[in-house]
This record gives C-alpha cells, structure tokens and sequence, in this order.
C-alpha cells in the first residue's frame, strides 16, 4: 500500500525538549510538503479549533490562523480581554467551557512559564479532551518558531550537521535562543553565542562558545539576530540603538565577511538599523520573509500531529 | 595582547566543563570549545591540558602590614603571596601603624595599595579609632574615600553599647561591619585553647566562651540595627550554632571561617610551638567538625584565610612569648583542597565558591567571583593532578609561620591572571 507511514502523532504539542531528532526531520519533511503544494488531508468530521493569546503577537497569532485554515480546520474567536478570564476564571476552566461547547483544539500563548503544566495536572481524570498547542510561554519556549527556524535552517543546507550556528543578541530575555539552542545542539550544529556580555550568562556555555562578533561572523553559516527589545531597555541608562548596531549589529561591512553561503535569520519584529542595516533586511542572505512563509507551513505540521495523535477528524 | 587558553576545565556557575578562554587586553572576551578554529589571531597561546581554571580566589581577610611593621610583610609580598595561592582580590585588614581610621590616612594606604599591590586590594577602615574600642571613626567619609568595609580586626570591641552605635552607624551608610569577636575579660592571659592538650602542654588556656559570648551579644544587636554583620575566623561549635539560629532569625549576619581551623584542632599540636599560636587558637575536634558542618549545611558563607605573617624572631621560642597568627595565602586552596575535595567531603564546586563567588556576592564585589565574557580576567589555574610539597624557599611572603610547611599536597597554583596579565606562574 502507498502513503502508509506512521506519521507523528502527539496528544498535544508543549515543547520541544522532548522531540527526537527522527520526529523533528518528520515534522520539517512533513511542512516541506505542504509547502511543495502536498494535498492537505480530508477529514471527515468537522475540527474546531480556538487561538488563545493572552500575549500580544499579531504574527504568530495569523500565522496559526492561517495553518489553521488551511488544514480546513473551524477556528472560533476568543477574545483574552473580553473573555471570563479576565473575572478571575483560570486558564483550565476556561478550557473545560470550550471544551465543552466542542473545540477539540486550543492554540495557547501565554505569560506564565509552562502554564501548560497546571493543566495537564488539574487534567489527570481525564475531563479536557483537547490538544494543546503551545505558542509560547513566558520566557520559556515558543515550539513553532523554532522548528520554523529548523525548517528554514534544513531548507538552505539539507542538514544540521556541522554547520556553525551563531545567535546573537538579547539571550537573557529570548525564547527563540533558549528553544533554537537546545534543538540545534541536539542535531549536531555547533553553536556560538555573542552581543551585549550583560545578556550572556553561563547558562549557555554548555550550548556553545561566547565570542567576539567580528570573530564568529567570517566561519558562521547561520547567523541568528535576536530583536532588541527596546521596551525592556529603554531605561537602561546607555543604551543607545546606534551603538549596539556599531558594536553588535550586522552592518553593511560585517555582512561582507559573511561565507558564501551563509543565511541570516531574525525571528522579528526588526529593528530596522539597529540588529542589522536597513538595507540588508531584504538581502539575498536574508531569510526573514521565508522564516514567516515557513512559518504557516512548519505549524500546519505541527498542528496536524496533534490531530493524529487525538484521532480528530474521524477517518481519513 | 591577547591569550588563548586551551583545554582548561573551566569553573562556571556550578559547572565545570572542559572549555578555552580567550583574554584580549584585560579582560575575557570569548568563552568556548575549540576557539581556535575561529582563526583569531592571538599573541599567546597556553595548553592547559585540562588543569582546573577557576575565577581567581576572593579573600576578604589579610594582613599586610604596611604601613607600620614592614618587617613582618609588605604590601608588594603579601599580594605576590595572594598571587602565589591563586588569590586575584583580598581585603587587608587596617591593624596598622597608623591606623586607617581618617580618611586621609586611608587613602595613603590605597594608594600604597594601588602601586605596590600585584592583585586588587580593598582596604578595611577602622571602627573606632586608633583601633582602641572608644571613638567611633567617621563612617560616612570613610566610605566616601573608598572603604571597603569596617573592622577593628585583631580586638574585640569591648563595649555594647560601641558596638550598637557602630552597627546603628554602619547601617545608615549601608556598608558592613566585621568584626573580630574576643571578650577580652575571659582571656586570662591564654596561649592556646583551653583543654585537654593544654594542660598537657601547661599552657594557658583560651575559653571558647571568649568569642562565643561575645557573637551572642553582637548578633542580638545585628537584628535591631539591621546591619550587615560579618563575623570573622569563627572557631567554636557554640559560634556555629549560634550563626545557624541567627540565620533562621533572618538576622543580615555572614560568617568566615579560616583554613586552619577547619585543618587542625588543638589535639594536632604536637609541642609548645609558636607556629600553632593564633587568635582564635584551634580548637577541640569537636569545634573542628562543627565548621566543617556549618560549611555544608550553608551556616558558614566562606572561607577566608587571616594570612598574618610574622618575623622569625616573633615566632620563635615559646607560645607563650609569641606573636598570634599564622601565614595563610600560599597554602590554603593546595590543602583545603586535598584535605577536604580529593577525600570527597567537599565538592570542588563548593570548594570553589566559598573561596571565590560567595565572598565577591556578600560583599558585593564587582568583577570578582565568577568567569564571564566581559568579566575581568581574573583567573587563577590549579594542577590537581601532581602531587607537591609545600615548601619555605617557595614562599612569597616575607613570613614564614605556618605549620603545613612540608606537607604534601595537590593544587599547586600554575598561573594567576589579574586584569588580564599574569601576575603569577610557576616555574618548571
């Protein structure tokens, strides 16, 4: 028979940490094949799905949406603000609510570090009969941007292997390192790690090497920008967009240092002059726009493990 | 300049991994596996072949004797001795002639400190002055000309109600008081601690109680002035325990404990000898085993040394004319570690962090206790692995007074970095 391999199945999807490196070449091959125009599968029942961002993030926020449409799936609004949330209700009876009325998926961003971790232990007689997948928590994980990233990463040089990785910038504060590191040490990259010595801590050493930007830049075959975020820094006395473009930044010349090869990612938004010149932001090594493209795609794989792993939709 | 170290088994926050460090001009500016293959140019490159690079010791309790007693120890050997035993900060304390109790003559120290000094130096102001118990010194322009902290080490002070006027002062400008514990009417003229092995010796004994009342005392006063209390070279099991319940109380107290005490008990004199003559004395095995414990169970914050050398002539003869106090920079990582870490009582880790993160976080010293990218290149590098003897002609310090000469032992300091630059290196 064709077409019969297992495919990924997961009850909900919470975090990368677990994901071995045979699933996460399954999930990217799988989102590579949606994205060559692969067809989506058909349910035979309806699957209804809620986003629930009770953290601002207009891109991750469409891009599950639109993963979510595309996979032909029902997504109901919510509104964090207008929702009983808000009265004091918790996170898991808002879901017993939705649950109830028939949403078999909950898309879930949220402040709180492994938020998901109070629910699936409130959950142990078994009364939510959802998938929860998680687009990010707190300073904790954010699962779909970096197996985007992954995917990104697969789609320049088919593999992890040995390639030289660097990210570089505000590491205390992001998710994106903390995720990308442990995922791509796991398959085999090597990485490095600089920017401001006031955001590295020793918490990264195990992942890979501190170094000078000017010294990492000419060997690396990714470079990995994380956004500065000017709302956390403002107050910082000395900080000044300006400089950290000078000391840290991709500028024009840094740029021409850059292997051949080499690919700059940035999981957005950009500070347009201050992680890397203008100019460069829509530059042949650039894969901002791709990384959002993936994005959709990586997502719509991640979500579809969810549903097999639940059996929702009925037979295929 | 710039120096690559290669194969070090780095010492970070808890972690010890087998890493290079890369030092450009006086700091760190690259942290990693195989550096190298960045293809930085560097002007120097040292194998370290997995010897233990740790950030350079933190000792918050040394004597350097200038100005005033230059013959006992001056402040360039007494940093080379630091430098020697892989110490990159020390704190001196202000028994001096005269002493740092005005802001003037604390800054005549300073700067003795800053030109002659081959590690960073901080410098202890007096509590009161003249260091004789009395007047108190003026704190807030002591602190003003760069103080470290206040001690009157060496003495006690006397009187509670000084004592509590310090602490109310000390509080008010935030700075911490540490104070060498003695109530010098339950003295009677000892030598030693008071004991078994001291009438053995007829000696005169030192009580315990001496140090241990007076730390009660001082520590019901620390609660109601909120004041940071540092309470020096801790010696007796009733010190420890009282540390433990002051903790408990949330009372802002730190405590020290020196190498020797947690080394030697009294039983280990083996004769009327001066070299085993310091204040506080050692104690019984009792009071040995409770500072190990006090260690281990977080009671005791660190593990500082009271280096205090002395002249040949001040050491010898009988305790009972001899100076206190025993030289300790040059030693103490060699034999706490082979003592304490090869026999598996203590980690390396903890080891480490008693004599480097923890005094740099209590006293909150910048730049010290931990290795960072840019962080200073304090460093200080060990070889646990060859054994050696702790040797006269080796030492840096003009004193000469320890007892461990000629014990063998492992963690001999290879290389010392301060700033950047190698302020020590062992001759092969």
């Amino acid at each position: 028979m064709l077409n019969m391999q297992e495919r990924l199945k997961l009850q909900h999807f919470l975090t990368i940490k677990k994901l071995k490196n045979d699933q996460v070449e399954e999930l990217i091959k799988r989102a590579e094949y949606f994205k060559a125009g692969g067809a989506v599968p058909e349910y035979a029942q309806p699957i209804y799905a809620v986003n629930m961002f009770f953290e601002n993030s207009t891109r991750t926020h469409c891009s599950f949406e639109m993963a979510e449409r595309k996979l032909g799936l029902q997504t109901i609004p919510f509104d964090p603000v207008a929702s009983s949330v808000k009265k004091g209700e918790t996170l898991y009876d808002t879901l017993l609510a939705l649950n109830s009325i028939g949403v078999n998926l909950a898309v879930i961003r949220h402040s709180q570090n492994e938020y998901y971790k109070e629910l699936i232990d409130l959950d142990e007689t078994q009364k939510l009969n959802m998938g929860i997948v998680n687009a990010g928590d707190g300073s904790g994980q954010h699962p779909s941007q970096c197996l985007l990233d992954m995917m990104t990463i697969h789609e320049q040089f088919g593999h992890f292997k040995g390639l030289k990785i660097a990210i570089i910038g505000d590491l205390t504060n992001s998710r994106v390192a903390r995720s990308d590191m442990r995922l791509l040490r796991q398959l085999g990259a090597k990485l490095y790690f600089s920017g401001p010595t006031c955001w590295y801590s020793s918490e990264f050493t195990e992942f890979g090497s501190y170094g000078k930007v000017d010294d990492l830049l000419p060997q690396m075959d990714v470079v990995i920008l994380l956004r500065v975020q000017h709302e956390r820094h403002k107050q910082e006395i000395g900080f000044s967009p300006t400089e950290y473009h000078t000391e840290y930044g991709l500028t024009r010349k840094r740029y021409t240092h850059m292997k051949k090869n080499a690919i700059i990612m940035h999981p957005g938004p950009i500070n347009r002059g201050v992680e890397l010149a203008s100019e460069l932001v829509e530059s042949s090594r650039s894969r901002f726009a791709k990384q959002m493209q993936n994005g959709v795609f990586m997502r719509m794989a991640m979500i579809e493990a969810v549903i097999n792993g639940r059996g929702l939709g009925g037979k295929q | 300049m710039s120096i690559l170290l290669e194969n070090g088994l780095v010492y970070q926050a808890g972690q010890l991994q087998l890493l290079d460090i890369l030092i450009t001009a006086d700091r760190i500016t690259a942290i990693g596996k195989d550096l190298a293959q960045l293809g930085i140019k560097v002007q120097r490159k040292i194998d370290l072949a997995g010897k233990l690079v740790a950030p350079g010791l933190v000792d918050v309790h040394v004597h350097y004797r200038e100005p005033g007693f230059t013959y006992k120890e001056t402040i360039k050997t007494g940093s080379q001795a630091a430098a020697h035993g892989g110490f990159t900060t020390v704190c001196a304390m202000p028994n001096l002639d005269p002493v740092p109790d005005n802001a003037a003559q604390l800054q005549d120290v300073q700067e003795r400190n800053a030109n002659d000094g081959i590690v960073h130096i901080k410098q202890y102001a007096s509590i009161t002055q003249k260091r004789q118990g009395e007047q108190l010194t003026d704190f807030k322009a002591l602190k003003k000309a760069g103080a470290f902290a206040f001690s009157d080490d060496g003495s006690g002070i006397q009187t509670a109600g000084t004592m509590y006027l310090a602490m109310k002062r000390a509080a008010e400008c935030d700075m911490p008081l540490v104070e060498h514990i003695e109530d010098n009417s339950l003295l009677f003229g000892g030598v030693m601690n008071a004991g078994q092995r001291a009438e053995e010796l007829n000696l005169p004994g030192m009580l315990g109680l001496s140090e241990s009342s007076q730390l009660a005392r001082d520590l019901l006063l620390a609660k109601q002035t909120g004041v940071h209390y540092h309470a020096c070279h801790l010696s007796t099991k009733e010190s420890v325990a009282l540390i433990r319940w002051a903790k408990l109380q949330k009372i802002n107290v730190t405590c020290e404990v020196a190498p020797h005490h947690l080394l030697l008990a009294d039983a280990d004199i083996p004769k009327d000898d001066p070299f085993y003559k310091m204040n506080p004395p050692l104690r019984s095995k009792k009071d040995q085993q409770a500072l190990i414990d006090g260690l281990l169970d977080g009671t005791i914050d660190m593990i500082a040394t009271d280096h205090a050398p002395h002249s040949a002539e001040e050491k010898e003869g009988s305790m009972c004319q001899a100076s206190f106090g025993i030289t300790g920079s040059e030693t103490a990582f060699a034999l706490l570690y082979t003592r304490f870490v090869k026999t598996g009582i203590f980690k390396l880790e903890q080891l480490l962090d008693w004599m480097s993160a923890r005094p740099a976080q209590e006293f909150r010293i910048k730049d010290a206790g931990m290795i960072l990218p840019g962080r200073k290149a304090d460093l200080a590098v060990f070889d646990l692995k060859n054994e050696f003897e702790l040797r006269k002609e080796d030492y840096l310090s003009k004193g000469t007074n320890t007892p461990f000469t000629g014990t063998k032992a492992y963690g001999a300091t290879e290389i010392t970095f301060v700033d950047g630059k190698i302020v020590y290196q062992k001759e092969d």
